[in-house]
């Protein structure tokens, strides 16, 4: 549907379609909520940056908002280098700082981390008033531990074996984060709908994560499978196979990296299309805007249900192969 | 900003909350759930193996109280049938004690009566004796006058002797 619409809009349209995208699945220094009769509405964060020249600066993205300069500080502009990021002035060179900004995404992140804390800690501080061992806990607290008996039961005992409860409290991080993110970023409000779990930097990080717990706590039998594997011996002669699974310790990681970022953006990508449809229909006349937009909603309506579902899904997918992954470097020699 | 080069601000903030997010739930969070969770299923699973022991041994005791409902009820009829026994044997008993005694009774009798007639004997004899002896002195008395009465007399006496031995 996008494609036969979009021609036909691509003319006359007042929307950029790119700017209107990438603003908001990208990330931005000031969180822009709503537009009330042209008159931007936006959240200013912080922006903190530090200059080889001058040293830290710490100030309200306020100041920089309409491409004005502060402090020697202004967001590049579209055709120059770094574009969209901060970067210093200097005569005429764009200098980029080091930018550990609250953008939105940093923002998001932490709102959302909150949540989650809040969540889980609320659930676990039943535990601490309550004998569990005479009672279960009901309503909140029996929600958290359903959920988190579900993830350690189906997923981290299945897949990681024996020495499963050094790994559980990582695995359920993982899972309850990417879970509360990929939800967040599903609702379209401030201080939600940051895309956090579809930004490559969070997903790098988590993935990073998990390479980190297969890698470091392998044992021996991992690296011998890696290094020196039971293979006839024309195939230790080339050593065919420890090259593919050394690749294998970074395409592992690299395929959660890019799952998880891939599908959570692809996910908000046909949302935000699906909703442009409305704006992009408006000159093509009532009636035909209006049928489209009842369309358009009807099958947003559909993708936001898909979407719950896939923020289900990923969480559980990047748990299970975290999970498969530890497994397999904690695997015990095979006894003949 | 490109949407697939990470960014370093980015990656600051996320290495730093993910960390204390971590940090916070691995050491507050989730022990917490999955070790009162754990605790709870090993109770659980004790309580049922539990409960099964219970109705085992209920069973058993129940098979015991059956098993002792039959002994006691053997018992019953056992002394009832010692009872019966035991009577009859008294009763069984009695009669020969009665009997014995009755035997020991005539017995006494017939002895007493052997006594008394042994005595009435005895007297008899002495009365026969002395008889003999008045006898023999009449005879001795009459002696000689003549000898045809003399042996008309011994059978005159001879016969009232006999006669009177007869008697009694």
């Amino acid at each position: 549907m996008m494609t036969v619409l979009l021609p036909l809009s691509a003319g006359a349209a007042d929307i950029d379609m790119q700017e209107y995208l990438f603003g908001h699945v990208g990330d931005s220094y000031e969180w822009h909520v709503t537009t009330i009769k042209e008159k931007p509405v936006c959240v200013y964060l912080p922006v903190i940056v530090h200059s080889k020249s001058t040293g830290w600066h710490c100030f309200s993205s306020r100041h920089i908002a309409e491409g004005e300069t502060y402090e020697g500080f202004r967001i590049a502009h579209a055709d120059e280098p770094h574009a969209g990021k901060i970067v210093e002035v200097q005569g005429s060179e764009l200098v980029k700082p080091l930018d550990i900004s609250i953008t939105k995404n940093v923002f998001g992140l932490m709102f959302n981390s909150a949540v989650v804390l809040l969540i889980i800690l609320l659930g676990a501080r039943w535990y601490r008033k309550h004998d569990a061992v005479e009672e279960a806990p009901k309503g909140f607290a029996g929600l958290v531990e359903m959920l988190v008996t579900m993830v350690e039961d189906d997923i981290i005992k299945e897949c990681v074996g024996k020495d499963y409860k050094r790994y559980s409290p990582y695995l359920l991080t993982a899972f309850f984060f990417i879970f509360i993110n990929n939800l967040m970023g599903i609702i379209p409000f401030f201080p939600f709908g940051a895309n956090i779990t579809g930004n490559i930097a969070v997903t790098l990080v988590l993935a990073l994560c998990t390479s980190v717990a297969v890698n470091v706590f392998g044992n021996k039998q991992y690296w011998k499978d890696i290094l020196w594997p039971d293979v006839p011996i024309f195939l230790k002669a080339f050593p065919l196979m420890p090259v593919i699974e050394i690749i294998g310790i970074f395409t592992k990681p690299f395929s959660l990296m890019i799952r998880l970022f891939a599908n959570i953006l692809a996910g908000h990508v046909m949302l935000l299309g699906v909703v442009a449809v409305v704006f992009l229909t408006a000159e093509l006349g009532t009636v035909m805007n209006a049928g489209l937009s009842v369309i358009a909603v009807v099958f947003g309506v559909f993708m936001d249900c898909l979407e719950l579902l896939v923020a289900f899904l990923q969480a559980y997918v990047f748990t299970m192969l975290s999970s498969v992954f530890i497994g397999l470097s904690r695997q015990e020699p095979e006894t003949e | 900003m490109s949407l697939i080069t990470p960014d370093f601000g980015l990656l600051f903030w996320m290495t730093l909350i993910f960390g204390i997010v971590f940090f916070l739930l691995a050491k507050f969070g989730f022990p917490m759930i999955t070790g009162s969770v754990e605790k709870r299923s090993e109770r659980i699973n004790a309580s049922i193996a539990k409960a099964r022991e219970a109705e085992e041994k209920l069973h058993s005791l129940a098979d015991s109280q059956e098993k002792m409902l039959k002994q006691a009820q053997l018992e019953q009829a056992r002394i009832l049938k010692e009872t019966s026994e035991a009577r009859d044997q008294m009763i069984a008993q009695a009669k020969e004690d009665a009997r014995e005694e009755a035997r020991k009774i005539l017995e006494h009798a017939r002895m007493e009566i052997a006594a008394e007639k042994e005595s009435a004997m005895r007297d008899l004899r002495r009365q026969v004796s002395l008889l003999s002896v008045e006898v023999a002195e009449k005879i001795v008395r009459k002696n000689l006058k003549d000898s045809s009465e003399q042996m008309e007399l011994i059978d005159k006496l001879v016969d009232e002797v006999a006669g009177m031995q007869d008697r009694s």
